[in-house]
């Protein structure tokens, strides 16, 4: 028998078209990065160079440790396709709760940040479960949430405040590793090796990356581009070090910091669980089809959720030095800016652990210039409202061009 | 009647991004004619009709446009529609929560100073209603209503502008055959009317069946216009110039190998998942063995998608009775973890919605069913998932630059390969396939045949389920015909002709 495969000669593609997808990802994970760098050296220039004065950079990790915590917990909730409401009256009951378990039960600070962070999760778990087995959307359920932590808080706290909280437990968001190594030049050694280390370990790690990929026969990356990407990085790694030394040291915070993004940045790229969040976002019902527990995916991902919300709790109750019932108001509003301003798609499907600090820390920046600008909190709002809208508003005029109509 | 040129496009290019889609197509539409365009995907076909209704604004092309002997220059398609030019998508555009009334008159509502006046626009839908034959109060819901349904909703919603030429793309792609043959005889009768109409389809039997005249575009270029009414007018002809060459068998060639039974279902049953009292699938039982192609038949409505849902770790249905049993043993599955895990794949039917994660690209679709394969304690290797991916795009022949490509950007037959890998990758005993040539072109279908084939070979059971029987005759060796949600015959491969399988598939209704 005769045949012909006539697919051999089936009509190609534009092949200019189908390109496009990949460079505008690059163009959007860079740009955001860019867009941090452009508004640091614009308010480096306006507060005449106050901005990356070493108090200031030291402050801006402090003040902020809370809404990037929660941005990387938000980021996994909002690719799932859904949005939690509730972190912010979750980081205030939580941290009446640590308050209380020190000042009136007579934890030490470990245990209470052993309860902060198990209270973070029953409270996710309870989330979780309307969310996922009775499919109420999160909307609804983290609405409910807001008010029901708000309200707990107050019942905890009966309208006081609790202060005077153990110092272990204050350094935890306003403390800073101690000077193991001494200082040089009134510089803390400790902090400038962690800074020279970490720029190694990155440079190190992606040769090995490359290495790796070589040995199997994969693509890589042109090696100039690697090199002029993680040669800035290292650059900028060891600078922040070199300011921060000059100040008190390595904030404790961001050594957690550190730890949650290398953590869930592998989580999410790296891990079954992850690929699960990314295919629900993408689609949901091709998910379910294909044999993901989109239930408990769901569930865990309020869990987590919960859990980060409690250590968002502590770090600011920890600055705060004590718990009062109106902590974490708009916590949840920062959080959810910083992911879609880092990148993040609202239908969900999209989005990085590393897009939502970076757009955290675009708000921080933003925050730290305005106030030394000393402009008026009205103002300032406003502004991070229109550099919101204009995020997103960018992200989508990108994404129109890539589609090419 | 007067047999003028309704429309003429002379020398249509182009480009996106120096990539012609079109490359000088010219075309001459005769009033009062039905119209046929053929071609495969990617042909240009829809790009043409963008280019016509304005979705392509002027300025955006080369070539010119004549409609009723004036050049006509269309910036949005209210342009095009105010001169009498409706265009029918394939994805319908109906907004479900609203009454078919308000779907009509949506954007052009019978109203005074923002008011709108309901009773005019009832009766003025009733009316347009009996024009397409359509049975239902304009009151009802758009989601109360079926594909077909909703097809002649957008015709009337046509016909309310005062519609002069109407373009349908795919008309029929989503319709049984009793809707289809509905709406073919719809066309016929708008064609009396004057009206004219343009359609676009993959189905040569219908285009043979209505269109005056064929107009074949492939690769951007008009190929050949055809006279239905002459010498040329045979779906041989048609394929050559849809192709280039001659396509001598529409299905690739296959020796059977069948081996022990892999797969018996026994006495299945499945309650509608809302309306609990009725059975959607009644006391099906079947068999299908190693190496065997097994079709299922029947129309749309009939069961099939929701027999092969259910089985699949009950993704359909409530009150699900009945046996299952794998190489001889009775199995359980109750998700689609545990159908997946003993060896049970389902391509489905509608791989857009349900089958694709279209905003990822190949490598995360190919491995979603098995990522377990590729994972130890919980953590991908992605190098394995990328080499995979790979082995895959070679192996079935699709067509991207690399597996990073997303797959919403891939044509219909190439996403359909998509899936397919994934599935394969699971390693499955049962491939269960619900339409898998749906919405695909000749030679893209073709390919799907021989990889189906290449899985029968390997000793696989395979189950296709479709809505085109000579696609069932052409590569099942045996055919099971459902009607009503009860398995109404079994025929052989030797016995099997469109009019046996026609007649059990229709058995039992009035």
């Amino acid at each position: 028998m005769t045949t012909t495969t006539p697919a051999s000669k089936a009509p190609t593609e534009p092949p200019v078209r189908r390109r496009i997808p990949k460079l505008s990802i690059n163009l959007r994970q860079y740009g955001i990065v860019a867009a941090l760098a452009v508004i640091v050296i614009l308010f480096q220039i306006l507060t005449d160079g106050r901005l990356l004065l070493p108090g200031n950079v030291n402050n801006l990790i402090q003040q902020n440790a809370y809404v990037l915590i929660l941005a990387i917990g938000m980021v996994i909730v909002i690719i799932a396709g859904h949005i939690d409401l509730s972190v912010g009256s979750v980081v205030a009951m939580v941290g009446a709760v640590a308050a209380i378990s020190m000042n009136n039960w007579g934890l030490p600070w470990w245990g209470a940040v052993i309860v902060s962070l198990l209270v973070g999760a029953v409270v996710g778990a309870w989330q979780g479960y309307w969310v996922a087995f009775v499919g109420i959307p999160a909307f609804i359920v983290t609405l409910a949430g807001m008010l029901i932590f708000r309200g707990l808080t107050l019942v905890l706290l009966t309208g006081g405040t609790i202060s005077g909280l153990p110092a272990e437990f204050t350094a935890i968001g306003a403390g800073w590793l101690p000077s193991y190594l001494g200082e040089l030049g009134g510089r803390d050694v400790l902090t400038l090796a962690l800074g020279i280390l970490t720029a190694v370990a990155l440079i190190v790690f992606q040769l090995r990356t490359r290495a790796t990929l070589s040995r199997l026969d994969l693509p890589r990356e042109p090696a100039a581009s690697m090199w002029t990407k993680n040669g800035i990085a290292a650059i900028a790694i060891v600078w922040f070090a070199w300011l921060l030394s000059d100040y008190s040291g390595t904030p404790i915070i961001l050594i957690v910091l550190a730890a949650l993004i290398l953590i869930y940045n592998f989580v999410l790229n790296r891990t079954v669980f992850g690929r699960h969040v990314y295919a629900m976002g993408g689609n949901l019902f091709a998910a379910v089809m294909s044999g993901v527990k989109t239930k408990w995916v769901n569930f865990y991902i309020f869990v987590n959720m919960g859990v980060l919300a409690g250590l968002a709790g502590v770090v600011s109750t920890a600055r705060a030095g004590g718990a009062v019932a109106s902590a974490g108001q708009n916590y949840e509003l920062d959080a959810i800016a910083a992911v879609f301003i880092g990148g993040a798609a609202v239908q969900g499907g999209v989005g990085t652990v590393v897009g939502a600090v970076v757009g955290g820390l675009v708000m921080g920046v933003l925050n730290m210039g305005l106030s030394i600008l000393s402009v008026d909190a009205a103002w300032q709002m406003t502004i991070k409202g229109l550099v919101l809208l204009l995020a997103v508003a960018f992200d989508i005029f990108n994404k129109r061009r890539a589609g090419g109509r | 009647m007067e047999h003028s040129i309704i429309l003429r496009m002379n020398n249509i290019v182009k480009d996106f991004n120096g990539v012609k889609a079109l490359d000088g197509v010219s075309l001459e539409v005769t009033r009062g004619q039905v119209h046929g365009i053929c071609g495969e995907n990617g042909a240009g076909k829809s790009t043409l009709m963008k280019v016509l209704s304005g979705v392509y604004p002027v300025g955006s092309f080369d070539g010119s446009i004549e409609f009723e002997d004036h050049e006509v220059a269309y910036k949005t398609i209210n342009d095009s529609e105010h001169d009498g030019i409706v265009i029918i998508h394939q994805e319908l555009a109906l907004s479900p929560y609203l009454s078919i009334a308000e779907n009509i008159f949506l954007g052009n509502e019978n109203a005074t100073r923002g008011v709108i006046d309901w009773n005019k626009t009832n009766r003025e839908a009733a009316l347009l209603l009996a024009r397409v034959g359509l049975d239902e109060n304009p009151a009802t819901k758009i989601l109360e209503l079926g594909v077909g349904k909703q097809q002649l909703v957008e015709i009337a919603k046509a016909l309310s502008k005062r519609v002069k030429l109407l373009i349908l793309d795919e008309p029929t792609a989503a319709l049984n055959d009793e809707d289809s043959t509905h709406l073919l005889g719809l066309i016929d009768h708008l064609r009396t009317q004057g009206i004219t109409c343009i359609i676009i389809s993959h189905k040569l039997k219908e285009i043979k069946r209505i269109a005056d005249t064929v107009t074949v575009i492939r690769d951007g270029r008009t190929i050949e216009t055809i006279d239905m009414n002459g010498p040329d007018a045979t779906e041989a002809h048609i394929i050559r110039a849809m192709v280039g060459r001659d396509l001598n068998n529409l299905f690739p060639p296959r020796d059977p190998a069948i081996g022990a039974e892999v797969l018996r279902v026994e006495n299945w049953t499945v309650h509608h998942p809302v309306d609990v009292a009725r059975k959607v699938v009644d006391g099906a039982s079947f068999t299908v063995n190693a190496g065997e192609i097994v079709g299922f038949a029947g129309l749309m409505g009939a069961g099939r998608t929701e027999l092969a849902m259910s089985l699949f770790g009950h993704s359909y249905g409530t009150n699900i009775s009945g046996t299952v049993f794998k190489d001889g043993t009775e199995i359980q599955m109750r998700t689609v973890g545990e159908a997946i895990e003993h060896g049970f794949a389902y391509a489905t039917e509608d791989r857009k919605r349900y089958g694709l994660n279209l905003i990822g690209d190949i490598t995360v679709n190919v491995s979603a069913a098995a990522l377990a394969k590729l994972a130890k304690y919980g953590v991908i290797d992605r190098h394995r998932e990328y080499k995979v991916a790979d082995s895959y795009r070679q192996k079935m022949n699709i067509k991207a630059p690399s597996v990073g490509s997303i797959t919403g950007k891939l044509s219909g037959g190439n996403q359909q390969k998509v899936v397919l890998s994934k599935w394969i990758f699971s390693g499955p005993d049962v491939l269960i396939l619900d339409e898998p040539t749906r919405g695909i072109d000749v030679g893209a279908k073709y390919e799907i045949y021989g990889i189906i084939n290449e899985l029968a070979a390997q000793g696989k059971a395979v189950i296709v389920i479709s809505s085109e029987l000579p696609e069932l005759i052409g590569i099942c060796d045996r055919i099971y015909a459902i009607s009503e949600g009860k398995l109404t015959g079994e025929v052989a491969k030797a016995d099997a002709s469109q009019e046996t399988l026609m007649h059990y598939m229709t058995a039992g209704k009035d």
